[in-house]
């Protein structure tokens, strides 16, 4: 066993005054050996970030460490003045962000931005900068190395942006490497090549890596150690191995088992076939328009769509960004009008209906959107959000509130939230808020639009459960839209998958995850992370130690957030 | 103004902590929230203050006055105010034609006031039904109204004004309209910008979906969202009215005179200019504090109803 | 990009020709122009000669027609009151304006745009709160009146500049000044709050995870970005300052064309009335497209398809 490169002893964090809790990170100690991936793992708020940030002096001015040491290679680093802490950054100590897109400065190319690191911390000369820059991005297997170099940010995708971001940290050989949710912006594919990359560089490079993320099946992806934080605080930290399989802390529990997973009985709770909607060679195109700088273009959104949903199920449609999953969603609802092609809902082609004959239809398929925070009107009481339909449809307000009411009751809200206002709710909450508002003009048909991809995996499951239990008790049809793979095999009974605006894959959930037919399904379904990772059972794992759940007792794990 | 919202949340912050188990901050309503910023936000506060002060003179000028602003005084000419030796029977002293310059001041709030909230109305209106047709439909009706934006943009509103007022002669009426019809631009500017941001946003897709109307989208979800824009556009454009009235009737193209209107006050001062220079200095400082208070009041309005941070 | 340029042009010109119609309605629909040049007690056969000369009886938009035709040549029509062509007089005139403009948007940007740097870097320090002050004093004062009262302290009270004229530097002291501090707000808190918004930005972030010194994370990364808009606006606060001249001129008696343009108005002298509200409105449409065209030179994105 080498020795360390990276100790954090004790370390405190003071969040300042006000907060919901006095300390960002508290008596935090983590080890980080050379060649060995340390992951840190929570859920949003747990403090995570904040280690990894004063590791590397960046942290936001309102935060203070108040105990506790940083020793990197044998200095304690909260004991630098900025300046010495500066000399390190880039040169000993390097940093990986979450998003690719606004990490790079658009005004400058990215061979400049790479080269400023020898700029600042070598003696190199103009040629040698390039050359070793050069040799960089070829390293971080980006093509065409002498064409990148000359390219501003806004001519790379987000996969080699980040590649970018991993060559300006690896410049100068650090030996100390800080990933802050480095793939979590990322479509699935691309992941799969960053986390290769990652896994690579521990092999060639001897630095140690502090990779911080969500997600346990990156996790079970990559990591040697597994250092899982809760508000602050280390819950449980052990190898990898250990903390998956045979987790001890029933927090940690609690998360491994909302990683979601295939749950094998599939189409158990449909009893009948009864085509509730079905989807007749829809097209939609989209012609940008050119600006000064832009030539004009054409984009086939949506090229010849066809499927059926049958009552009771939940259809899964799965792609990742730009597949045209979105746009089928707008055309399905009446935002954007499709260009051709058949909508069938209750006997009648609402595809190209003039708004007028579309109104009352409009009842029958509602929708739950990505975004809790933008899909409640702030300045709107949930009560008078939840009576809009209702009330367009021509129910009078006070036989609505009644509804609301019992709507809240089955969503698990007090009935009293329907007095108050969006920004009184948490992200669980307001999506469990934005379901019960598409019920209250009883569709046939709801869809989540990527409803659970903004929320913590615990909330995540819970909000899923939620749509599960609706769904059987109300004989409710879903189609359910997401990019997480996972989520799908999860909650859908059929799937169809879409890649460029076309569905290249169909079928039910084992068919597609067992023997997927298509190409694009297979590579998706390999760029999974986490696969070799057998979840463990919770209920069978031995119970937790009595000194634990103590503790857990102590602070309430604020399970409905 | 985002200066002084940097020191209102420090300050927020320290003070609702100690309160901070009877009810946190966030779980207030957004009304209750917005009065918790308001109270704490010094500059919202003295514009209000100063504001509210300047209201009142005007409503109660003919108490207050203690002179007809009219009546003219041939004895009575250019005596200077108190401090600078006069009497309390003038405190602010008298004008070129021996009215009390006090009255004349306090009148003059009226017509400052009256024609800054009545400009601002009109073309508050005009921008607004511009700007949100065309922030909520996009496409031609956008590009029509960008250009009538643009070729607003391009008269320039000084010489305009100006031109008109000469032409058809200066009276409130002509002044009041001239400014109501020139000074739409800004709202339309915001208001576009605005409703395009609000519209794009989820819960204006979810009203559609449930069935709600055109009319119903607009008043329910669009306009009470970007309304907080409208109300600070509608102080700095009754400010930009005032002082652009002060302007033409500075130059003899406004407001006509014996009517005591500031700008026309400092005009007929500058006359004197060599040798009592208080003529201009006292109707300015009016001006000026009248304009700041909108401006501050304006800003503290933008900072208090600034949207809530995502949590 | 050459279409898109030819594009461009093309909207301006419709804008002019809207600006001048709206323009020329208005002002020989307000009144008639005919007595306007005879005067007040004029014979009905001395307006009737009038009317025969200038052809104010006939249509008005035969009238705009012919205007904007001769207009279109460079030909604007003779001054009513100086008996000379409009062209000459504004040729004449134009110099002192645009001296003006430059030298007052010069002084606005070199106040504002180290002021909002300054207060960006330290929020809440002391030179912010100048910055701030400086801003809200400026929006609030009303420049005819700040322009007075620099008069007051400064020519008769000091006796350091002339007060009145445009026939040496001196003289442009003080109208600078005014005109720079009417700009100077809007500017500086643009730079200010384009700063804190670009020193939140993640490529920030990145560069000082880079190790780079603050100095060059300042001005190398972030001013770069935060001044793209800064530039337009000031090319647009250019364009407004040329129309706000009037007031400024007026007071300082500059001769320049916003002087001009106070003259025509107070004669009633319509065709040089018109031919300014021309000019001054091409100069903004000039200043917005010369905003359009450094922003794209300025940003990449914007630059680069």
């Amino acid at each position: 066993m080498t020795d360390p490169i990276l100790t954090i002893k004790n370390l405190t964090v003071d969040l300042p005054e006000g907060g919901d809790r006095p300390h960002a990170v508290e008596k935090l100690s983590v080890d980080i050996a050379p060649k060995e991936i340390v992951c840190i793992v929570g859920e949003s708020g747990s403090g995570k970030s904040i280690t990894s940030f004063t590791t590397m002096g960046l942290l936001p001015k309102a935060l203070k460490p108040s105990t506790g040491e940083v020793i990197f290679e044998g200095q304690d680093v909260l004991k630098l003045s900025p300046r010495e802490h500066a000399k390190l950054r880039g040169s000993r100590m390097a940093m990986i962000f979450q998003e690719p897109m606004s990490a790079l400065n658009p005004c400058y190319t990215v061979g400049d931005q790479i080269e400023e690191v020898f700029e600042q911390h070598t003696s190199l000369s103009k040629a040698e900068r390039k050359a070793k820059t050069i040799k960089l991005l070829d390293e971080v297997q980006l093509p065409e190395p002498e064409r990148i170099y000359s390219s501003y940010p806004h001519q790379l995708s987000g996969g080699q942006r980040q590649r970018i971001v991993i060559a300006i940290a690896l410049a100068l050989d650090p030996s100390l490497l800080i990933a802050d949710e480095p793939t979590t912006a990322l479509d699935l594919s691309t992941q799969a090549q960053i986390l290769h990359l990652f896994k690579e560089l521990r092999e060639k490079h001897s630095a140690g890596i502090m990779f911080v993320t969500h997600d346990f099946d990156v996790v079970a992806e990559i990591a040697d150690k597994v250092v899982v934080m809760k508000e602050g605080k280390i819950v449980e930290q052990g190898t990898a191995e250990e903390v998956l399989n045979r987790p001890k802390h029933p927090y940690t529990r609690k998360l491994i088992d909302a990683v979601p997973r295939r749950t094998g009985s599939v189409n158990a709770h449909m009893t009948e076939k009864h085509k509730v909607m079905e989807v007749l060679g829809l097209n939609k195109t989209f012609h940008t328009k050119g600006t000064m700088f832009k030539p004009s273009r054409t984009v086939h959104a949506c090229k010849d769509i066809n499927f059926i949903v049958h009552r009771g199920e939940t259809l899964g449609i799965v792609g990742e960004s730009g597949s045209g999953k979105s746009t089928l969603v707008k055309c399905l609802i009446r935002l954007e009008d499709p260009d051709s092609g058949s909508v069938i809902i209750d006997g009648s082609d609402i595809a190209q209906f003039t708004p007028k004959l579309l109104h009352p239809y409009r009842k029958s398929i509602q929708i739950v959107f990505q975004d809790p925070y933008g899909s409640l009107n702030p300045r709107r009481t949930i009560g008078d959000q939840l009576v809009e339909g209702p009330i367009n449809f021509g129910e009078d307000r006070a036989h609505a509130m009644e509804r609301a009411k019992k709507l809240m009751e089955i969503v698990r809200l007090e009935q009293d939230a329907l007095y108050r206002y969006p920004a009184q709710f948490s992200g669980g909450q307001r999506q469990r808020i934005c379901i019960a508002r598409a019920l209250m003009v009883e569709p046939e048909v709801l869809i989540a639009d990527e409803a659970v991809s903004a929320l913590d995996v615990s909330v995540q499951k819970e909000v899923l459960k939620l749509l599960n239990e609706i769904r059987d008790e109300m004989g409710l049809t879903v189609l359910f839209i997401t990019h997480d793979l996972r989520v799908a095999a999860q909650i859908c009974d059929n799937l169809v998958v879409m890649q460029n605006g076309e569905i290249v894959e169909r079928g039910n959930v084992d068919e597609v995850f067992g023997h997927p037919k298509h190409d694009y399904t297979k590579k998706l379904l390999s760029a999974q992370p986490g696969q070799n990772w057998n979840v463990p059972d919770i209920s069978k794992l031995p119970p937790v130690d009595p000194a634990l759940l103590d503790q857990a007792l102590n602070q309430p794990m604020g399970a409905v957030r | 103004m985002s200066e002084t919202s940097i020191t209102s949340a420090s300050t927020e912050k320290k003070a609702s902590a100690p309160k901070k188990q009877k009810t946190p901050v966030h779980q207030l309503s957004p009304r209750a929230k917005m009065l918790h910023r308001a109270l704490r936000h010094k500059g919202l506060l003295f514009g209000l203050f100063v504001m509210a002060i300047i209201v009142i003179v005007a409503l109660f000028a003919p108490l207050l006055a203690g002179h007809d602003p009219y009546s003219q005084s041939l004895l009575a000419r250019m005596k200077p105010p108190v401090f600078l030796g006069g009497t309390w029977e003038h405190p602010l002293g008298t004008d070129a034609l021996g009215r009390d310059y006090l009255a004349r001041l306090v009148y003059g709030a009226r017509i400052s006031l009256l024609i800054g909230l009545i400009a601002a109305t009109i073309s508050a209106c005009i921008g607004t039904f511009m700007g949100v047709l065309a922030g909520y439909f996009g496409g031609r009706i956008d590009l029509i109204v960008t250009f009538f934006i643009n070729v607003r943009l391009a008269m320039p509103v000084v010489l305009v004004a100006l031109a008109v007022v000469a032409l058809f002669g200066g009276s409130l009426l002509v002044v009041v309209s001239v400014l109501g019809l020139l000074l739409w631009d800004r709202f339309a500017v915001v208001m576009r910008a605005a409703t395009m941001q609000v519209r794009k946003l989820e819960y204006v897709a979810a009203a559609q979906v449930l069935g709600a109307s055109l009319p119903r989208v607009l008043i329910k979800d669009i306009l009470p969202n970007v309304m907080n824009h409208l109300i600070v556009i509608f102080t700095l454009e009754m400010a930009h009215a005032i002082i652009l009235e002060a302007a033409l009737s500075f130059l003899g193209l406004g407001v006509q005179p014996p009517t005591p209107s500031w700008g026309l006050m400092i005009s007929e001062g500058k006359e004197m200019l060599l040798f009592e220079s208080w003529l201009i200095t006292i109707p300015g400082i009016a001006l000026f504090f009248l304009v700041l208070s909108i401006n501050m009041l304006g800003d503290g309005i933008r900072d208090v109803t600034a949207p809530e941070g995502r949590n | 990009m050459y279409i898109y340029i030819l594009k461009r042009l093309g909207l301006a010109l419709l804008v002019a020709f809207t600006v001048s119609a709206i323009s020329f309605s208005l002002l020989f629909m307000a009144g008639d122009p005919a007595i306007a040049i005879a005067g007040e007690n004029a014979s009905m056969e001395d307006i009737q000669m009038v009317n025969d000369r200038y052809g104010f009886d006939r249509p008005i938009v035969v009238q705009y027609f012919e205007w904007l035709g001769k207009a279109a040549s460079g030909d604007l029509g003779n001054s009513w009151y100086f008996d000379l062509p409009v062209s000459d007089l504004i040729v004449d005139r134009l110099s002192v304006t645009m001296l003006l403009g430059l030298l007052s948007i010069s002084f606005a940007l070199l106040l504002a745009i180290p002021m909002g740097v300054a207060a960006a870097m330290k929020p809440n320090s002391l030179i912010d709160r100048a910055a701030l002050f400086i801003s809200v004093v400026g929006q609030a004062i009303p420049s005819f009146w700040f322009g007075l009262i620099l008069i007051v302290v400064f020519s008769i009270k000091l006796g350091l500049v002339p007060a009145s004229g445009s026939t040496s530097w001196a003289h442009f002291i003080l109208p600078t000044i005014v005109l720079g501090y009417y700009a100077t707000p809007a500017i500086m808190r643009l730079t200010r709050a384009g700063m804190l918004e670009v020193l939140s930005a993640d490529y920030i972030r990145t560069a000082r995870a880079k190790g780079l010194d603050s100095r060059k994370i300042m001005f190398k990364h972030a001013l770069r970005n935060a001044i793209i808009p800064v530039i337009s606006l000031a090319a647009v606060q250019m364009g407004f300052m040329l129309g706000g001249s009037i007031v400024v001129e007026s007071i300082f008696a500059l001769h320049g064309a916003g002087f001009l343009a106070w003259e025509s108005i107070s004669r009633n002298d319509l065709p040089t009335m018109q031919a300014l509200i021309l000019i001054f409105s091409m100069f903004y449409i000039f200043f917005t497209f010369l905003a359009d065209i450094l922003n794209a030179w300025m940003d990449p994105r914007l630059r680069i398809a």
